[in-house]
């Protein structure tokens, strides 16, 4: 039986803000426990709610940056639940009226573009954070994440499989990083999805029952998690089973799924506006100052990229998958390094050093100003590739070392003299009379056997393009 | 529209609170009263009238980003019923 | 320094006629002789008034004196004010010491104004009797059998029994203005948004507004400029420019239009009441003004849609007092659930649970259009109603409550009874009016309340047809007996 697969993501984005959404109070990660948590926080009697004028901007950039409609009024309201981190009592969120209407975020399938539909992005405040067994049988309330500013993005239910899903997370996740909103940090819970996902038989019109896994923190756990649900509500149905609605946990230990037991039995969250706090206005003055200031989007700059430096759809698509990579590919091409060169150093030699060591490439032990000297000593024809390579592994373990440097230290200096060459060329040609006698009787092998020993008699610094040139010229002859 | 014993514990636990079977027909009339009170809205028609959250027509003032609190922990800590390890203690909050 | 106006008692501060401390301790000896048949105090703190008091006579010598200086005020324990218990008149907040002040307390601080105590009110100030307080009912003044009105029944106690020259209060549907017409002064709600709400206990806070209770007109404006200002910590707090409420007191009424609207003098009115406020309306008229009949066609709309608005906004508001970080927590429990249970079960008294209930209801899936957007969209017409009588008329008058101070006891069994106590000042709450109650006559030796609501912004207005009013009669300087 074959079964279309229906995935929504809701992902919760931490903004990169200095304060809270609603208080004064610092959004610092890793403080001491509820060193943070201010008289707003922790809901003291009679302390009130003022929004965070960077959240409003943030949300703003984000819906610029998926050409959504930005609300020109919104209300934030009050979802009404108790919970020991949660110190109102209610969460404050925006519940009819977002800031962030429908938009639109294009991602990749096997080359082939393909349109997200986002419903909606809305601001709320995040709860606090209980841990458990602090004390024999009881919980523990830390609230210095009480009111930390988060944009929850909606998607419709448009991915169709779990590799879908990553690219997309995958590609938010990049772009919030990427306008400045958030800073990417899914160990520390800055971006949590919690993934909608049905099934119903292929082509089939109706929507199956939809299960939500939440808090998914990592990419890999996405894909584990809806391969496990898809395959048990599949397994399910084909049983004969039914799906209720519910919303699982992902158990990153056993790769199962876990109905939660439930927080309130009846969820009634009795959605209000909140008296509080008034009406958001934005108006277009406020949108175009926004616009002003947006960077370059990755999907603007690839293309860039692609007509500009002539990079291939491929690599401008590596350059540009985080601001980061970006930035040192651009610090690259600012001091002199050929792009393509530059994309493929990057995307190769580096980008397989830094998945080995799983290191972040702000952290790279090979700065920028070290590769695009290695690079422009390529493109001069200094050193070789292979001498490249050679030196890039150097530079990898010896943070601080100069090119140059160890070109000359180790005679990585390729002989690119063409008098010098030639005279290599003619010694070996004397010496090897057997394979040119070979070579001139159609054995083309015989060339490359040439070249190599062209390469050993100059203890392989000769610029092997140049010894190759060389020696068609003379064996023509 | 009323409302019975049924929805009174309904609402109660939703809000958390206890109505005892003592008091629920106590309660349970005094709601009835004051529902029967409210009831009168449904006299006028309001169609086409805007709902009002609010006395006046202003806006959502935004605040600068910029870090005002002060760390209030040891007195916030010695307020509650129960705090160990700067922690608000609670029973074991099962998810 | 009993009697005298805020005006004298700076005048003879500036003089050093006395000193602040002397003043501060002829007032808590005042109520320590009146409290306890009273009530009218949760906490009175000797010590920190008094060093208070000390502290407003070294600004006073050092010539940094303004018009409240060295004066005592009573605050209403719904006011968060550091260092002070604050309990909101509710076991849950029984031991809160407020880790911080209040815009309010803040402000009089500021100034150098002296905090007397901490007066009584109704639980999270729902009652109108000042009977649901965790701390016992206040008792009327004016008769200690009858009630004081509420939810501000503390400060209003203190104000007319002279414990202290002036009070703070906070008014949602009435509360202050039913107490001042039932304990006979000068009361005044001003315009929602005019006085910050931070720090003020919240109970519908669409609705919630701090003002002053004081003994005349005149003394209202004088507190309501040290309350009044915009305030970045509370988002609906207006930004715009302070005014002077005492500029415009002596100005004349004459030609002043002052609108009746006729729903206010029909069913549930006393009809003794009622020959009060035609006499003050006779009294206007003699001073210049001129009455013209409007309508406020939705006005018995006000209650009802009051009591799904104000409970449901409540409902919320005081989800907050769960026994997880202040406040009280029940003593024993298997678990949170339970914990959670019976700490609300405990530390709410039966009207706030009453409310809580309602106001839970009307937001739960399935009533909330019936009930709350249905009750929002009166509050449209109620407004609007307004909007529509303030292209006739200046200001508008009528009765403050609908009969005089009533017995203890009599309404507390029956809500419905007691919610129609505010009956006439419901509506401006929800429209976001200020209004005043102002002394306008006795019924067997109990006050009876005029209103004056303006539109939104004209404090200024009210204040002066109030002032114009008190100098011209002398209802609002009677004192109840027995209190020399």
């Amino acid at each position: 039986m074959d079964w279309d697969i229906v995935i929504g993501i809701e992902t919760h984005v931490q903004l990169k803000t200095n304060t809270k959404q609603f208080s004064g109070a610092s959004t610092k990660y890793g403080s001491e426990p509820n060193s943070q948590a201010c008289l707003v926080s922790m809901a003291y009697p009679g302390v009130l709610p003022v929004l965070n004028k960077e959240s409003v901007n943030s949300a703003i950039r984000f819906g610029l940056a998926i050409d959504a409609e930005i609300s020109p009024r919104s209300i934030f309201a009050r979802k009404n639940y108790f919970y020991p981190d949660l110190p109102k009592g209610y969460q404050i969120s925006q519940f009819e009226l977002p800031i962030v209407g429908r938009g639109k975020l294009s991602i990749d399938i096997d080359g082939q573009p393909k349109d997200v539909r986002i419903l909606r992005a809305h601001l709320e405040e995040d709860a606090g954070k209980s841990s458990h067994g602090v004390i024999e049988g009881k919980s523990g309330i830390d609230l210095n994440r009480a009111g930390t500013p988060l944009l929850e993005i909606v998607t419709e239910p448009d991915l169709s499989s779990a590799e879908e899903a990553v690219i997309y997370a995958k590609k938010l996740h990049n772009l919030v990083q990427w306008i400045g909103i958030c800073d990417g940090n899914m160990q520390e819970g800055s971006f949590r999805c919690d993934v909608n996902v049905s099934v119903k038989r292929k082509g089939a019109s109706e929507l199956g029952t939809r299960r939500e896994i939440k808090n998914l923190n990592s990419f890999r756990f996405i894909k584990q998690a809806v391969d496990y649900e898809v395959n048990w509500q599949i397994e399910r149905l084909e049983d004969g089973g039914r799906i209720e609605q519910a919303t699982i946990l992902f158990n990153p230990e056993s790769g199962e799924t876990k109905s939660m037991r439930s927080k309130e039995e009846a969820n009634d969250y009795r959605y209000f506006p909140d008296p509080d706090l008034l009406p958001l206005i934005i108006t277009d003055k406020d949108i175009e100052k926004i616009k002003k200031i947006m960077p370059e989007l990755p999907e603007e700059m690839k293309t860039r990229f692609e007509k500009d430096l002539g990079l291939s759809g491929y690599d401008a698509k590596g350059i540009t998958s985080s601001r980061d990579v970006t930035k040192y590919f651009l610090e690259l091409i600012d001091l002199g390094a050929n792009a393509k060169l530059a994309a493929n150093w990057v995307l190769g030699n580096l980008f397989s050093q830094l998945n080995n060591k799983d290191i972040d490439i702000l952290d790279s032990p090979i700065s920028p100003s070290q590769l695009s000297s290695l690079i422009n000593r390529i493109e001069d024809g200094t050193i070789s590739n292979n001498a490249a390579k050679k030196i890039f592994e150097i530079l990898w373990g010896n943070t601080g070392k100069k090119v140059d440097q160890i070109i000359d230290d180790l005679g990585l200096k390729q002989i690119s003299d063409s008098n010098e060459i030639d005279g290599i060329v003619d010694e070996v040609l004397k010496n090897n009379l057997t394979m040119v006698e070979e070579f001139k009787s159609g054995k083309e092998k015989a060339f490359n056997a040439l070249i190599g020993q062209v390469m050993k008699a100059s203890k392989g610094k000769a610029n092997p393009a140049q010894v190759s040139s060389t020696l068609k010229e003379k064996l023509s002859k | 529209m009323s409302i019975n014993k049924e929805e009174i514990k309904k609402v109660a636990h939703l809000a958390r609170i206890n109505v005892s079977k003592v008091e629920v027909d106590q309660v349970e009339k005094k709601l009835v009263g004051i529902l029967a009170l409210i009831e009168k809205m449904q006299e006028v028609n309001t169609e086409s009238i805007e709902p009002m959250s609010h006395a006046l027509d202003i806006n959502q003032p935004l605040r600068e980003d910029k870090v005002t609190a002060k760390d209030i922990r040891d007195k916030s800590l010695a307020l509650a019923p129960h705090s160990e390890q700067s922690l608000f203690i609670v029973p074991q909050v099962i998810e | 320094m009993l009697n005298l106006s805020l005006k004298k008692l700076s005048q003879a501060l500036e003089k050093k006629e006395f000193t602040s401390v002397e003043l501060t301790q002829f007032f808590l000896n005042r109520v320590k002789k009146l409290n306890p048949s009273l009530n009218a105090f949760i906490t009175v703190d000797e010590a920190k008034s008094m060093a208070m008091a000390e502290k407003s006579d070294q600004l006073i010598q050092a010539g940094k004196k303004t018009m409240l200086t060295g004066i005592p005020i009573a605050q209403k324990d719904i006011f968060c004010s550091e260092g002070w218990k604050t309990t909101c008149g509710s076991k849950m907040l029984e031991n809160f010491i407020s880790p911080y002040d209040s815009t309010v307390i803040h402000k009089f601080n500021d100034i150098g104004a002296v905090n007397l105590g901490k007066t009584n009110m109704d639980e999270f100030a729902m009652g109108s009797s000042n009977e649901t307080s965790y701390f016992g009912p206040v008792r009327n003044p004016w008769d200690l059998n009858c009630v004081p009105g509420g939810s501000s029944g503390g400060s209003a106690a203190a104000v007319a029994a002279r414990l202290a020259p002036a009070a703070t209060g906070t008014d949602t549907g009435g509360s202050i203005r039913q107490p001042a017409s039932l304990c006979g002064f000068t009361g005044l709600k001003p315009t929602y948004g005019l006085v910050s709400r931070y720090g003020m206990i919240a109970f519908a806070s669409s609705l919630d507004q701090a003002g002053p209770m004081a003994i005349s007109a005149e003394d209202c404006a004088l507190m309501l400029d040290v309350m009044t200002g915009h305030d970045e910590k509370d988002s609906t707090s207006l930004d715009r420019k302070k005014e002077n409420y005492s500029n415009f007191l002596d100005k004349k009424i004459d030609g002043l239009r002052i609108g009746i609207p006729k729903e206010f003098f029909e069913d549930g009115l006393n009809s003794d009441v009622q020959k009060v406020i035609q006499e003050a309306l006779r009294q206007y008229e003699k001073l210049g003004a001129k009455i013209i009949d409007i309508s406020l066609p939705n006005n018995h709309l006000a209650i009802p849609a009051y009591y799904v608005i104000a409970p449901a906004e409540a409902s919320s508001n005081l989800s907050r007092y769960d026994g997880v970080r202040y406040g009280y927590r029940t003593k024993e429990y298997d678990d949170l659930m339970d914990m959670y249970f019976k700490t609300r079960q405990e530390g709410f008294g039966d009207e706030v649970k009453r409310r809580i209930l309602i106001g839970t209801y009307v937001l739960s899936a399935g009533y909330f259009d019936a009930y709350y957007l249905k009750a929002q969209k009166i509050r449209r017409l109620i407004s609007n109603d307004f909007k529509l009588a303030y292209e006739k008329c200046d200001i508008i008058m009528g009765p403050s409550a609908p009969s005089v101070a009533f017995k203890s006891g009599e309404k507390q069994e029956d809500p419905l009874a007691m919610y129609m106590q505010d009956i006439f000042t419901i509506s401006t709450n929800l429209a976001g009016l200020p209004a005043m109650s102002i002394p306008a006559g006795f019924i067997n030796e109990l006050p009876v309340g005029l209103q004056l609501i303006g539109n939104h912004f004209e404090e200024t207005k009210i204040l002066n047809a109030a002032h114009i009013y008190q100098k011209n009669t002398d209802w609002h300087l009677k004192s109840p007996k027995g209190i020399d």
